[in-house]
């Protein structure tokens, strides 16, 4: 089963600038400036392996899901991004 | 090279090389009053060179080299050997410099804060800092503001002014006193006059600024006036940054703390007279 675990705290900088978070990705030096849902996905995550069924199950413990069905197509995105890493 | 010479605008020093006489006489005289690089040594050197040894006669054409090149620069005429030195020093900036964040866009001093504008070429950049510094404000810089990722404050790089095209007459027309370099008619960008800053803004190039504004002009529409998000200008900034990437966090901290700190605007304006009224007045606004 396809597992996903964000990027380390520590290699990230993260500053909110109004309806944006800009990410500063230490490993690679790229600049990220992302939207919701991306920062709320990289909270959940924290620094554990997580299935998409359970980030979705961390999200849904904060968030209330409209569309669970879109995350595994974000956590893919990121993962191509680089913010997070498909084990 | 067989002739040299040295300045130093703002913090950074250039020694500029040459295989002919002439682009460093008409550069010595119109720096005259800049200083020396510090310790005379300069961070940056510009070679103006002949494209073949004979062409340093025959049909005389300069080729840009420096400690940093652009591989398919075309060469320029000789007689356009002011704007090679200009493009070179340019040049060295954009693709060497390590110390400061680069920002490709114009700035000026008031009240001990400083008003930056940047935007995409032809948006009148250069020529509202020129307009500016007629009005009494401390010019800074044209082409590049220098932002300190240390201190957040601004380094001046007053080098000669860029004026192009119709912006000729109107600082001539604004600036009757001042010293101007030759006309250079046929550049690729059109006609081309350098204007000198004025005495008060090489006397104080040393002295780094708080910045206060940023405003985003273009020109050729109805006056406008439209607040921009920090997201925003943080993108339009790494843009108009040439060495935004090479800086890596160092340059993300200093340019965050930027769009955080600093309110930024971006203006239409028809013409220069209502650029000027214009940004005079949302300067008193945001001091309030």
């Amino acid at each position: 089963m396809t597992r996903y675990r964000a990027a380390p705290l520590q290699s990230l900088r993260k500053v909110p600038l109004d309806a944006f978070l800009l990410v500063y990705h230490r490993a690679s030096g790229i600049t990220h400036l992302v939207e919701a849902p991306v920062p709320e996905i990289l909270d959940a995550m924290g620094d554990t392996a997580l299935s998409v069924e359970q980030v979705r199950v961390r999200l849904a413990e904060r968030f209330d899901l409209e569309d669970g069905a879109m995350l595994e197509e974000r956590l893919d995105e990121l993962a191509a991004a680089g913010l997070i890493e498909r084990l | 090279m067989r002739h040299a010479t040295t300045l130093r605008i703002g913090p950074v020093g250039f020694r500029i090389g040459s295989d002919w006489r002439a682009p460093l006489a008409v550069l010595d005289r119109l720096y005259r009053d800049y200083p020396r690089p510090r310790d005379d040594v300069a961070d940056f050197t510009v070679r103006l060179e002949a494209v073949r040894p004979w062409r340093r006669f025959v049909r005389p054409s300069v080729r840009i080299a420096g400690d940093y090149m652009l591989a398919d620069a075309a060469p320029l005429p000789l007689s356009l050997g002011l704007l090679a030195a200009e493009m070179g020093m340019n040049l060295q900036m954009a693709l060497g410099q390590r110390r400061w964040l680069l920002l490709h866009a114009s700035a000026v001093e008031r009240d001990g804060r400083a008003l930056l504008m940047t935007g995409v070429s032809g948006a009148g950049k250069s020529t509202l800092s020129a307009l500016l510094m007629a009005r009494g404000w401390r010019f800074l810089g044209d082409e590049f503001a220098l932002l300190d990722p240390e201190t957040g404050l601004l380094h001046p790089f007053p080098r000669l002014i860029s004026l192009k095209n119709a912006a000729i007459a109107v600082a001539e027309a604004a600036l009757p006193d001042a010293r101007f370099g030759p006309l250079l008619a046929d550049t690729p960008k059109g006609a081309i006059r350098h204007l000198i800053p004025d005495a008060r803004a090489i006397a104080a190039m040393d002295a780094p600024v708080q910045p206060s504004l940023v405003l985003f002009p273009s020109f050729g529409h109805a006056v406008a006036v439209r607040p921009v998000a920090g997201s925003e200008a943080f993108v339009r900034f790494t843009q108009a940054s040439t060495n935004y990437v090479a800086l890596g966090e160092r340059g993300f901290d200093a340019l965050t703390g930027l769009v955080r700190d600093v309110p930024a605007l971006a203006i239409d304006y028809p013409d220069t007279q209502s650029a000027l009224d214009l940004v005079e007045r949302l300067w008193r606004e945001a001091a309030r």
